[in-house]
C-alpha cells in the first residue's frame, strides 16, 4: 500500500497559509496539575482551513493543549473560543455537539481493542448518525479505503502495526465529517518511511476534507510537510509563531537549537 | 491516611453523582446493558452454582454433627434452608461476584483508562459514564439476586445430598421440612438485598478502574483494589442490611 503523494502535488496542495475566518482562539490559557504549571498563557489563533503544528521539547504541554480543546481536561484561566463559541463552563451537551464538529487522533491511536477495525471505525456512526446498517458499511469502508485499510476491517487493533492503528484512528476521527481535525504526534514511533506515508495522507485528507487542524509534534520534517504555520512552545509558553521557513531562520536561540537538529 | 480515605469518599461521591446523572438522559445503552448482563450474569453461573453446592455440602455435614449432638437431627432441612437463604446464598453470592466481577471491571477500564480507550470514547461525544459504568452498574444490580438464586438453589439441592447420603430422606420431604418454619418475607428481603451488593461492586470496581494511574501496574492494582474494597463493603454492608431487616421484617 502506498499512500504518497508526488512532490508537485504536495507543493499544489500547500500554496501557502489559506486565509480564512478564525475557527480555533486561545488566549491566555493557564493549565497546572497541582503544583507544576504546563501551560503558562498560551494564546493562538487557527484560521479556517489552515494547518497549525505545535512544536516543543517533551512536557511542555502540547498534547494538554489538544485535551483543553476538545474538553477532555478543563483549563484554570484564559479562553478557548471553537466557531465563535467559549468552551469554559459549557455544558456536557454543548461540548459534545461542539466535539462531534472534531476529530481527534491520539498519540496511540486509542483504538478500542476489544472492537474490530471496521467496528472501531463504525463505532461514533453508530452513536450520532442514523445510518441504516448498509450505509454505515459503506461508509466505513470508504473511510477505511481512504487511509489504505479496506483489506483489514474484521483485525484487531492488537493484530495490526502502530502505523496502521495511526490509520485506523484517523480513519475514526474523520468518521462523522468533522471541521476540525486534532493530530496528537501522528508520527510518533513511527519509521521514516510510515512517517512519510502518514504525513501525506493527513495532508491529502485535509485537502479532500477542508480541515482546519492542529498538529502536535516533535517531528521538524512532518511539520514543514504538513503544516502552514507553526508555534513553538516552552515551558508552557508559545516562543514563536510563523511559517516553518520564519522559525528554520530566526536567530532565537531557542528556535535555533531546536531546529538544529533538522538541518 | 483519614485524609486520604476522605478524599477516596468525596470521589466516590463525585463520581456516583456523573453516573446518576448519565443514567437519566438519553440514549439508554440497551445493547451494552444486555452484554453486560451476559458478561456479569451468565458468566458468572457456573462459579455461583459451584459456591452453592460447597456451602450446602458443608452446611449439611458440619449441622449435622452438631444438631445430632443436642438431639436435634431432625430439625437439619430446617437449619440448611434458614442458613441458605438468610444468609450464606446472599453473602456467598456477594463474595464470589466481588472477586470474579470486580476483578474484571476493574481491570478492563483500568487497562482502557491507561491506553486512553476512555478519553476516545469521551472526544467522541460520548459519556463514559453512561456507556461503561452505568451499563455495568446497573447489570450488577439486576443479576445479583437472580445470582442469589442460583446459590440459594444449588445450595439446597447439594444440601439435601449430602443428607440423604447418611439418612435417606426425599427431596419433597426434605423441602418440606425445611421450608416449614419459613415465610415469603424470609426469603424476600435477604434475596434482595444483594442489589445493594451488586451496586456497591459495580460502583467501586468502576470507580477504582477509572481512576487507573500508572501503566499495567496502575491496572494491576486496580483490580486488586476492586476486588478487596468491594468484598469489604459488601460484608460491612451485609451487617447494616442484616440489622435493618430484623427491624423491618422482625
Amino acid at each position: 500500500m502506498n499512500n504518497s503523494i508526488a512532490e508537485a502535488d504536495l507543493d499544489s496542495i500547500r500554496a501557502g497559509p489559506v486565509p480564512g475566518e478564525p475557527v480555533l482562539v486561545l488566549r491566555d490559557v493557564h493549565k497546572s496539575f497541582g503544583a507544576e504549571y504546563v501551560l503558562n498563557g498560551i494564546s493562538l489563533t487557527v484560521a479556517r482551513g489552515e494547518t497549525l503544528a505545535v512544536l516543543g521539547r517533551s512536557g511542555t504541554g502540547k498534547s494538554v493543549l489538544l485535551k483543553l480543546i476538545i474538553g477532555l481536561e478543563t483549563m484554570d484561566s484564559g479562553s478557548i473560543c471553537i466557531q465563535g463559541q467559549e468552551i469554559a463552563g459549557l455544558a456536557l451537551n454543548g461540548m459534545n455537539r461542539l466535539r462531534i464538529k472534531m476529530g481527534f487522533l491520539f498519540q496511540n491511536a486509542a483504538l478500542y481493542d476489544s472492537l474490530t477495525v471496521e467496528q472501531n471505525v463504525a463505532f461514533p456512526l453508530e452513536r450520532h448518525t442514523k445510518m441504516s446498517a448498509s450505509e454505515r458499511n459503506a461508509r466505513v469502508k470508504e473511510l477505511l479505503s481512504s487511509v489504505g485499510m479496506e483489506q483489514d476491517l474484521k483485525k484487531l487493533p492488537s493484530d495490526i502495526s502502530g502505523g496502521m492503528q495511526k490509520r485506523v484512528g484517523l480513519a475514526r476521527a474523520l468518521a462523522l465529517r468533522p471541521e476540525i481535525l486534532l493530530l496528537d504526534e501522528p508520527t510518533a514511533g513511527l519509521d521514516p518511511i510510515t512517517s512519510g506515508e502518514i504525513d501525506d495522507l493527513v495532508l491529502k485528507l485535509q485537502n479532500e476534507h477542508a480541515l482546519t487542524s492542529i498538529v502536535v509534534t516533535h517531528d521538524l520534517q512532518s511539520a514543514k510537510t504538513i503544516a502552514d504555520s507553526v508555534a513553538l512552545l516552552d515551558k508552557g509558553k508559545v516562543v514563536m509563531e510563523g511559517t516553518f521557513k520564519e522559525l528554520s531562520e530566526s536567530n532565537d536561540d531557542l528556535v535555533r537549537e531546536f531546529f538544529k537538529r533538522d538541518s | 491516611m483519614i485524609n486520604r480515605s476522605l478524599e477516596w469518599f468525596g470521589d466516590l461521591g463525585s463520581f456516583s453523582w456523573k453516573v446518576i446523572c448519565a443514567a437519566v438522559t438519553r440514549p439508554f445503552e440497551l445493547r451494552e446493558i444486555i452484554r453486560q448482563f451476559d458478561e456479569i450474569g451468565s458468566k458468572s453461573f457456573p462459579l455461583v452454582a459451584l459456591a452453592g453446592a460447597a456451602i450446602g455440602t458443608v452446611l449439611a455435614l458440619e449441622s449435622r454433627s452438631s444438631l445430632a449432638r443436642f438431639g436435634a437431627k431432625s430439625m437439619l432441612p430446617a437449619a440448611i434452608v434458614f442458613s441458605i437463604i438468610h444468609e450464606m446464598g446472599p453473602i456467598v453470592t456477594g463474595l464470589v461476584v466481588a472477586g470474579r466481577v470486580g476483578a474484571g471491571i476493574g481491570a478492563e477500564l483500568g487497562s482502557m483508562k491507561v491506553t486512553e480507550q476512555i478519553d476516545a470514547i469521551e472526544a467522541s461525544a460520548v459519556n463514559p459514564y453512561k456507556l461503561l459504568v452505568f451499563t455495568r452498574v446497573l447489570a450488577c444490580i439486576v443479576v445479583l439476586p437472580l445470582l442469589t438464586l442460583v446459590t440459594d438453589f444449588f445450595g439446597l439441592f447439594a444440601g439435601w445430598v449430602a443428607v440423604a447420603l447418611s439418612d435417606p430422606i426425599s427431596l419433597h420431604r426434605f423441602l418440606d421440612k425445611g421450608f416449614s418454619g419459613v415465610s415469603f418475607s424470609d426469603f424476600l428481603a435477604p434475596t434482595f438485598r444483594t442489589c445493594a451488593f451488586g451496586l456497591i461492586i459495580g460502583l467501586v470496581a468502576c470507580f477504582q478502574g477509572m481512576r487507573t494511574r500508572g501503566g499495567t501496574e496502575g491496572v494491576g492494582r486496580s483490580a486488586t483494589s476492586s476486588v478487596v474494597l468491594s468484598s469489604l463493603f459488601v460484608i460491612l454492608a451485609d451487617v447494616i442490611l442484616v440489622k435493618l431487616i430484623l427491624i423491618f421484617f422482625p
